[in-house]
């Protein structure tokens, strides 16, 4: 992508306009870096990712494995995030948990942006009675209250008591992916509409390029910046929404641990083992909280009007 | 006005017909079906099912059931609970009143904490008030708020005693102490929580809408013209920069009230308050009472299609620039 940096002529960085062939990702990276929250996020990410990696591998965890002799532990130096009713150690169980639950985010937000670019762009590029369809299509699936919906679809799946489609993460990521597209069809359909009458895509349509090409090779990079914004974005709702799902008792099913049925499993017994509801919250809290900056500091950073 | 309000009333009926269809669809997908229940039952006869099913109406088919169904609706019959028996429209009827008393008190309440705050925030920018407000706004955004809820239990129902009586500080769920007489105080103390998790699940957005609605007004001429007559600051945010500040945060409170539905269904089902979102959860989902679920998700559809079109009839009064066409 072409970084065509139009910046107000009383901002000009001359140290940046005299660096030679600066790339655009290089500039974003730059960019990026002045963000102090969004690096921070991108450190306690980092981290995160490795601590779910290396913990259970090092330790050699086995979910299943109980031990009836330290059951509710509070936090000491041999069980730094206590025990749980089983006996089984919070801080392997919460690493072990995050795969899950972070795998379950980024899935999710494949199957949401990818939903939401081709509805968005389709809806955006052609405009008339293809836009009008897919936008009232899109409005119908805002109208109905999400959480709803996709309880009633997690009972659906459960009630066909079939184990591939009951079991194991991919049921949650599925409907939890194609029932979170709209906010990203709405947003690439605005960039779609702002950018399809640019002289470079009147250049493109001159040069004899088919709609497709011009979607994909012309459009779509532009649109990227905002895109990549909200898929981050996404990967921390989905966070959430799997925890919501699983503390009802309708995401991942234990032994399997996730986040969310963790925090499930601490309800009943947090009066007298709060220790049991606070880490699996807290992990969700830090994860999306830097998700978000991150966020916040990629929206600056790919804003092609960005002040420095 | 008139003209663009009875437009979009119009639009909506098809988007409800739409819902009604999906609705009505989704509960076919449902194995099994409304006499799953009987089915089993060594005490109910082949004979006895088939006049069940003559009775509820079902040996017809889909088309003609999804009709009865959709007029029946229209007369304000949404049909019985497979559970209870009841009317499904007493039953809903019965919850509702709750959920609308704690989702307008949270709806005003955010609304009240997050005004102000965004001004200070926008008018301030970049002080401490400013950095911890929007540091507060990405730490609520960022958690789930069932887990808020499960945290303020933690601290003000086991923790915290009340210096009086030794107990609780807040009740940790219900909506009144059951078998008590009305008291205002005891109605407040089982709202504080419920309440504070709902308000603060939509401040951070609030706030940060409040605060770049504000600082966007704040450059613009007019601003800058009340500030050179001499106006008040007070007086320049009051009357002039105010009432176009608010714009980015009516359209982003009208995207979501889909989510007060959702944020009702968590905090009533954590803190057993006997409203819509719980029937739903605990007697439509766990239960299978799929006509409660058609219900509720009809109604729920319908006040979120009609608050839809007061957001943008608000949003057409805030800023007459908006096309009508």
């Amino acid at each position: 992508m072409q970084a065509q940096l139009s910046l107000p002529a009383s901002n000009i960085d001359w140290q940046a306009r005299m660096r030679p062939q600066e790339s655009f990702s290089a500039l974003v990276w730059r960019r990026f870096l002045k963000h102090k929250p969004a690096v921070a996020g991108l450190v306690a990410i980092i981290a995160i990712f490795l601590l779910c990696l290396l913990v259970p591998w090092l330790t050699n965890y086995d979910p299943g494995k109980t031990n009836v002799d330290i059951i509710r532990q509070p936090p000491s130096l041999a069980h730094i995030f206590g025990t749980d009713e089983l006996g089984r150690d919070l801080f392997i169980r919460l690493w072990d948990g995050g795969r899950i639950s972070i795998l379950i985010g980024i899935a999710t937000m494949v199957i949401a942006i990818f939903i939401g670019t081709l509805v968005g762009s389709l809806a955006g590029f052609y405009g008339g009675r293809i836009d009008n369809l897919l936008m009232r299509f899109t409005d119908f699936m805002l109208s109905i209250p999400q959480l709803f919906l996709l309880l009633l679809f997690a009972q659906l799946l459960r009630s066909t008591n079939d184990p591939r489609l009951s079991a194991g993460p991919m049921p949650i990521i599925v409907i939890i992916g194609i029932l979170s597209w709209t906010g990203a069809a709405r947003l690439v359909r605005g960039q779609f509409l702002s950018l399809k009458n640019k002289e470079f895509v009147e250049a493109a349509k001159m040069s004899g390029a088919r709609n497709l090409r011009i979607m994909l090779r012309h459009i779509l990079p532009n649109a990227a910046s905002p895109i990549i914004v909200s898929a981050t974005l996404r990967v921390g709702a989905a966070i959430i929404t799997e925890s919501t799902l699983s503390f009802l008792g309708f995401g991942v099913q234990p032994p399997t641990p996730t986040w969310g049925n963790m925090l499930k499993n601490a309800q009943a017994q947090m009066t007298y083992a709060p220790w049991t509801a606070i880490f699996p919250g807290l992990a969700i809290l830090v994860t999306v909280l830097a998700l978000n900056y991150i966020g916040d500091g990629l929206r600056d950073a790919l804003d092609p009007h960005h002040v420095e | 006005m008139t003209k663009y309000f009875l437009r979009r009333t119009l639009q909506a009926i098809p988007l409800l017909l739409l819902i009604s269809i999906a609705v009505f669809t989704l509960m076919q997908l449902i194995p099994g079906g409304p006499l799953t229940a009987y089915e089993n039952n060594p005490n109910i006869s082949a004979d006895d099912l088939a006049r069940l099913q003559e009775e509820l109406g079902l040996n017809v088919h889909k088309h003609i059931q999804y009709w009865n169904w959709v007029t029946a609706i229209l007369r304000g019959d949404l049909g019985t609970s497979i559970v209870t028996k009841l009317p499904v429209r007493d039953e809903i009827l019965g919850r509702l009143g709750n959920t609308l008393y704690l989702s307008f008190v949270a709806f005003f309440g955010a609304l009240l904490i997050s005004i102000p705050i965004g001004i200070i925030s926008a008018t301030r920018q970049y002080s401490w008030f400013d950095h911890l407000m929007t540091t507060v706004a990405f730490i609520g955004q960022s958690m789930p708020v069932f887990w808020f809820g499960l945290i303020l239990i933690i601290i003000f129902h086991t923790t915290i005693k009340n210096p009086f009586t030794g107990g609780p500080l807040f009740p940790g769920g219900g909506m009144f102490t059951i078998g008590a007489p009305f008291a205002l105080d005891d109605r407040l103390r089982h709202l504080i929580l419920p309440a504070s998790v709902l308000i603060f699940f939509s401040l951070g957005s609030h706030i940060r809408y409040m605060r770049a609605g504000m600082l966007d007004v704040m450059h613009q001429d007019y601003i800058r013209t009340a500030h050179a007559k001499g106006l008040r600051e007070r007086a320049v945010i009051a009357k002039h920069a105010f009432k176009n500040s608010i714009i980015p945060l009516v359209t982003i409170i009208g995207l979501e009230i889909p989510g007060l539905f959702n944020g009702a269904l968590i905090t009533e089902t954590i803190f057993s308050w006997p409203g819509m979102g719980r029937l739903f959860f605990t007697q439509g989902i766990e239960r299978s009472d799929y006509p409660i679920m058609m219900g509720i998700l009809m109604l729920s559809a319908t006040l979120i299609v009609v608050f839809g079109l007061v957001t943008d009839v608000v949003y057409a009064f805030l800023d007459p620039r908006i096309r009508f066409d």
